[in-house]
């Protein structure tokens, strides 16, 4: 008899919850990183995005909650795909010949392709903390990052790697199109969230539909304005 | 021979209870060394196995289906009838048993049918208590309708779906007791065969349908729950794979059949549209409650209908004949169903059918429309509502009582049902008659017990709606859970049987051979197109009227059609792989022979009843007209030789608490 | 009208199976099975080995028939068995695709007949309520509310076809195992083992190879009685909460 607890984490819902409650996690995070990306968009030479860059980078708690979120992050990352892998072998050896989703609550398309998107958002994040989150902590000043001071203390001028960056279309394309994915990712797995935590009333529904749907795309727009308007200000 | 029917003494209310609690019993010890086997697990065979597992005997469970689910009790649409009386319109366990033997035509036996009336009430307790989401009021409280033959409301329902919900709950349990492993089930497993040991029944052959493998089953009783015969005649409403197969071979064993002749047509299906169709459905009898069965007064009017010229709408009010109504005032178009079908056969032979092949009636709602939209525009308080806005009220009211099968006749025809009359037209529904058996449900062989459609025990000639489910699962929960307790209370030191002895080894090489002969015959015609051409002799010969001369040629007809079989059949394939063209084969062959008892026994039966209806006897103005002096007996039937005539046994039918009369629905 | 039907023929459970194209004339009244009734007809007429399909009550209610028609399990009406299907729906000259359902669970066993015992055994795991036969009392003892009877009756109308298992891209089961879990839980008769059947039932589920519901709800669109989704929700709250609340 298995303990309960791994009985549960195990079992096909379980596991989706997981899957949800990291999600919920990683979307809750999502908003607050914009909110501080948000900095960047001040005129003002990076002063209060580096600020907060270096606040960030060196408070204990906030520390602790980024050590979860990569947990969560590769959590998610890496039950997703187990999960993908499990779903496709539970369709048998052949497949059909011809398929047509149709879905009655989802775009089915966005939804049968989670798995997908999923992988396209692993590589984004993977380069992208290589370019900034890397950078950010243990860059060697003067091989790509310089120190600034604000205010009588020196920070790392992150603001002056991401400006670099996006002066590159390559990677302002790549972002745009990154967070478009994250958008098609989102638009699919913030309702279905609440779908495995067993939440579906006919009252409540359409408001988590709504807020998902606005979620999904104001959020991503907020992410993939500002390689544009970097991209932009410096042309 | 004279048959008995082995009914206990005592007044007719208290038989049942008195013969409970003096019957022998099996202790719960001895429960548990005997075998059962029951064939079929449809409302009666799922309840009889679940509730036999309950008990304590070790049950083994057949069926042919792929899941015990499929069986074709889950197609009953309108309902369960019981005693409850919850509407205080005095209902009552007697007049339930009276309507019964009354809508029967009087050819029932009157125990039997008192303790179907008693139990009826434990059945609706039972099924709520398992799950049964059965049609609630506002108040919590179990709904009723009324349902043809009978003038209060006593019928519970799921929407339109009542067997599909009583047979999930036979499932469910069946299910649970599989899980105890009190029952062992045996999905796409064929009887093909009774065996006897002894005189007695004590186990089956049955054919795999998955790999084609023989099996040899051994038990201390054998249950029969496999429905009726109505695919007889190709098309009726009976799902593809009923057959008479199990019953038959019992037959061929010894079993007698009683009153074959008696079937159940429908008033309320769905006309036949073509020559390749395989099946008709049927809409719910609980329709007629609403809807008013009509043709037009005017044969010209008919006429340019069948041309597609007129619509029904298009005929006025005055050039309509609502004939139920005007032929049967009191009972109007809620009349049992072989007279409301044999009205209909009545009309359209006289060339006022509604659809190009001539053979259908209407069915019309828009009145119903217009009752129940004003009394909705009242009780919203609408003061002149537009005659737009009481439309679609009532429309909405008749959708929410109906909406399913509304649906499901779109589906099938194309044409919309609230705008347009629907088209109907009678059709193959049930058969009364099956394996005789006796107040126990045991056949003349001693073991082998038959429950539900299969036997012939409750209907009389004639079922009356909603009474279907009812005995099926009377059957299965709450009679012979007692009732196969007196065979096997003197079984209790039997002990388990060989199925290497001589009688399973016999059994199974005459199934071999059989199977065998269908595939190494080397014909030509498939099994399907005997089959067709059966229905054809049988519904025209032996449907909704018969007579002397017609059944005579029938007769012949299915003898030579059968000669035909076995010189011409060709079944693809082997008998050691899944072949349903082999399955097919069997079963049309057994149909060929039942088809000719039937011919035997309506030639036989000298009177017009219930769903047997003879040309020779009727009235003046066409009603049935029953001999009750000559021919108030069962007629059943032994035919172990086919090469020989068959021998009839008589029951008679004996009426001490029913004053036997004449039926008016008038 | 003609035909041109793409059906997957396979002799039984080891071969591997192939396509085999046929031409069928067909009239637009016919029902889908119909159809398939007369190219059964032509094949045995030429001594050939018709196509094995699973059918039986023809009216849309035993959930015995199945098949993948043009990507669609039941074809492209909605709310519609394959039974109750009919030509009327295609075009003269049309190629027709016709598969069996594809899931592990589900393996096939000839042509297009697939093995559905899984959802029997899911059953037996705890989707009953235990109660004998002579053990219930009165069917009015207990009130039901309308809307709930009706709840429950939406969820029970589940013909246990399988067509939600064949239209899920990942071959989940969730819909048939949620809507049979909310019929019980839905009732009062059904509460007194409703943690216990949910856990039951799942794991029964998980153990029969089914994959995983990502919600992306094709099962509804597909489902030929229209079983909601929302049952899904409440089986993984039902799950949740017995996994966290019951003492096992």
């Amino acid at each position: 008899m298995k303990n309960w607890f791994v009985s549960f984490f195990t079992s096909s819902i379980g596991r989706k919850l997981l899957m949800a409650l990291t999600g919920i996690f990683l979307i809750l995070f999502l908003v607050v990183h914009l909110v501080g990306n948000l900095q960047l968009l001040h005129n003002d030479g990076g002063v209060a995005f580096n600020v907060y860059a270096d606040f960030m980078g060196n408070n204990p708690l906030i520390q602790f909650v980024s050590k979860g979120n990569f947990f969560f992050i590769l959590l998610h990352a890496v039950l997703g795909l187990f999960l993908w892998s499990k779903n496709k072998s539970a369709r048998g050896s052949v497949g059909y010949a011809v398929t047509k989703t149709r879905a009655t609550q989802t775009n089915p398309t966005m939804a049968k392709y989670m798995w997908a998107y999923g992988i396209v958002i692993l590589a984004f994040l993977i380069i992208h903390l290589v370019q900034f989150w890397a950078m950010a902590h243990y860059g060697e000043i003067g091989y790509g990052i310089e120190l600034v001071n604000i205010e009588g203390k020196d920070v790392r001028n992150l603001y002056a790697v991401v400006a670099e960056t996006f002066t590159n279309l390559g990677f302002v394309v790549f972002y745009v199109v990154s967070m478009f994915v994250i958008a098609l990712h989102l638009w699919h797995g913030f309702q279905s969230a609440f779908q495995t935590f067993g939440l579906s009333h006919p009252k409540y529904t359409p408001i988590i539909k709504f807020v998902g749907a606005a979620y999904s795309v104001l959020v991503p727009l907020g992410y993939a304005v500002i390689p544009i308007v970097f991209f932009l200000r410096n042309a | 021979m004279e048959l008995n029917g082995n009914v206990p003494s005592g007044p007719i209310a208290e038989k049942w209870t008195k013969y409970k609690s003096s019957m022998p019993l099996v202790s719960p010890d001895n429960k548990r060394r005997l075998d059962i086997i029951v064939v079929g697990s449809g409302l009666a065979g799922a309840a009889a196995a679940s509730s036999l597992g309950e008990l304590g005997y070790n049950v083994k469970c057949f069926t042919f289906h792929d899941s015990p689910r499929r069986a074709h009790s889950i197609a009953a649409q309108g309902g369960i009838n019981a005693a409850k009386n919850y509407k205080n319109d005095g209902d009552s366990v007697y007049r339930l048993f009276y309507d019964t033997i009354k809508g029967g035509d009087y050819r029932a036996r009157e125990a039997n049918v008192h303790r179907l009336a008693e139990v009826s009430v434990d059945i609706i307790d039972q099924c709520v208590a398992q799950g049964v989401p059965f049609a609630r009021e506002y108040g919590g409280m179990l709904d009723n309708r009324s349902f043809g033959g009978t003038q209060v409301q006593r019928t519970f329902y799921a929407r339109g779906q009542t067997g599909q919900q009583l047979l999930i709950g036979a499932y469910q349990s069946l299910s649970r007791q599989i899980s105890l492993g009190k029952v062992t089930m045996y999905n796409r497993h064929e009887m093909l065969d009774v065996v006897l040991v002894d005189g007695k029944a004590r186990g089956i052959i049955t054919r795999n349908l998955v790999n084609g493998k023989l099996e040899r089953h051994a038990a201390h009783a054998v249950v029969l729950a496999t429905g009726g015969y109505g695919n007889v005649f190709y098309l009726s409403t009976n799902a593809m794979m009923c057959n008479v197969t199990a019953a038959w071979r019992a037959v061929r064993r010894g079993a007698y059949m009683a009153n074959p002749c008696y079937t159940q047509i429908h008033p309320t299906c769905i006309p036949q549209y073509g020559d390749y169709q395989s099946k008709l459905t049927l809409m719910s009898e609980s329709l007629r409650n609403d809807g008013r069965v009509w043709v037009p007064k005017k044969m010209e009017d008919a006429k340019a209908i069948r041309e597609g010229k007129k619509k029904g709408v298009d005929i006025p009010e005055a050039d309509r004949d609502y004939y139920l109504e005007r032929r049967y005032p009191a009972f109007g178009n809620l009349v049992p169903r072989d007279i409301a079908s044999r009205a209909a056969k009545v009309v359209c032979d006289q060339g006022l059918g509604i659809v190009p092949t001539g053979l259908g009636v209407y069915l019309d709602f828009a009145d119903a429309i217009q009752k129940y939209g004003k009394s909705k525009a009242h009780s919203m308080n609408l003061e002149n509502p537009s005659a737009k806005q009481v439309w679609e009220l009532g429309q909405k009211v008749v959708e929410e009582k109906y909406g399913n099968l509304f649906e499901m006749y779109e589906k099938i025809t194309g044409e919309d049902p609230y705008t347009n009359p629907m088209k109907i037209y009678p059709a193959v529904h049930y058969t009364m008659g099956g394996l005789w058996v006796d107040y126990n449900l045991q056949t003349n062989i001693p073991g082998l017990f038959a429950l539900g459609e299969c036997n012939f025990s409750d209907h009389g000639a004639n079922r009356l709606g909603a009474s279907a489910l009812m005995q099926g699962l009377a059957d299965g929960y709450f009679v012979i859970p007692y009732t196969i307790g007196t065979f096997l209370a003197n079984e209790i030191r039997t002990p388990k049987f060989d199925t290497n002895s001589q009688a399973f080894v016999d059994a199974e090489n005459d199934v071999r051979s059989r199977l065998n002969g269908f595939i190494t015959n080397g014909g030509k015609q498939s099994a399907e197109s005997f089959h067709r051409r059966l229905g054809k002799i049988m519904w025209e010969y032996c449907g909704m009227a018969r007579n002397a001369e017609g059944l005579t040629k029938a007769r012949k007809m299915i003898q030579a059609l059968k000669e035909e079989f076995y010189a011409d059949l060709y079944v693809p394939g082997t008998a050691d792989e899944f072949n349903p063209e082999l399955e097919k084969a069997t079963r049309v062959a057994d149909f060929l022979e039942l088809g000719e008892l039937m011919c035997i026994d309506a030639l036989q039966r000298e009177e017009s009843c219930g769903g047997h209806f003879r040309e020779e006897h009727q009235t003046e103005e066409g009603e049935a007209l029953r001999d009750d002096v000559g021919m108030a007996y069962v007629s059943a039937w032994g035919w172990k030789d086919t090469s020989l005539e068959p021998e009839l046994n008589k029951e008679p039918l004996v009426y001490e608490n029913i004053k036997v009369a004449a039926r008016s629905y008038k | 009208m003609k035909l041109n039907l793409k059906i997957w023929r396979q002799k039984n459970a080891k071969d591997n199976g192939r396509f085999e194209n046929h031409q069928v004339v067909a009239n637009e009244h016919m029902s889908f099975l119909e159809m398939l009734d007369v190219l059964n007809e032509t094949l045995i007429s030429s001594q050939k080995e018709p196509v094995a399909f699973e059918h039986d009550c023809r009216e849309g209610i035993c959930g015995t028939c199945s098949l993948v028609i043009n990507g669609q399990p039941h074809g492209p009406q909605n709310g519609t068995t394959t039974c109750q299907l009919h030509m009327r729906h295609f075009k003269d000259g049309e190629t027709i695709v016709i598969e069996p359902y594809r899931a592990k669970a589900f393996p096939v066993m000839k042509d297009l007949v697939v093995d559905r015992s899984a959802f029997d055994r899911i059953i037996q795991a705890g989707g009953f309520v235990s109660v004998d036969a002579g053990q219930a009392q009165d069917g009015n003892a207990v009130p039901i509310g309308k809307e709930i009877a009706s709840k429950a009756f939406d969820a029970a109308a589940c013909i246990g076809c399988g067509a939600c298992v064949a239209a899920c891209p990942n071959a989940s089961a969730m819909l048939f195992v949620s809507a049979k879990v909310s019929h019980l839980a839905l009732l009062p008769q059904g509460q007194v083992e409703a943690k216990k059947r949910a856990q039951n039932m799942v794991h029964q589920m998980d153990e029969e190879g089914f994959g995983m519901c990502s919600n992306v709800t094709a099962c509804e669109a597909e489902c030929p009685k229209g079983i909601s989704v929302e049952n899904i929700a409440r089986l993984n709250r039902e799950y949740i909460g017995a996994s966290f609340t019951a003492n096992k």
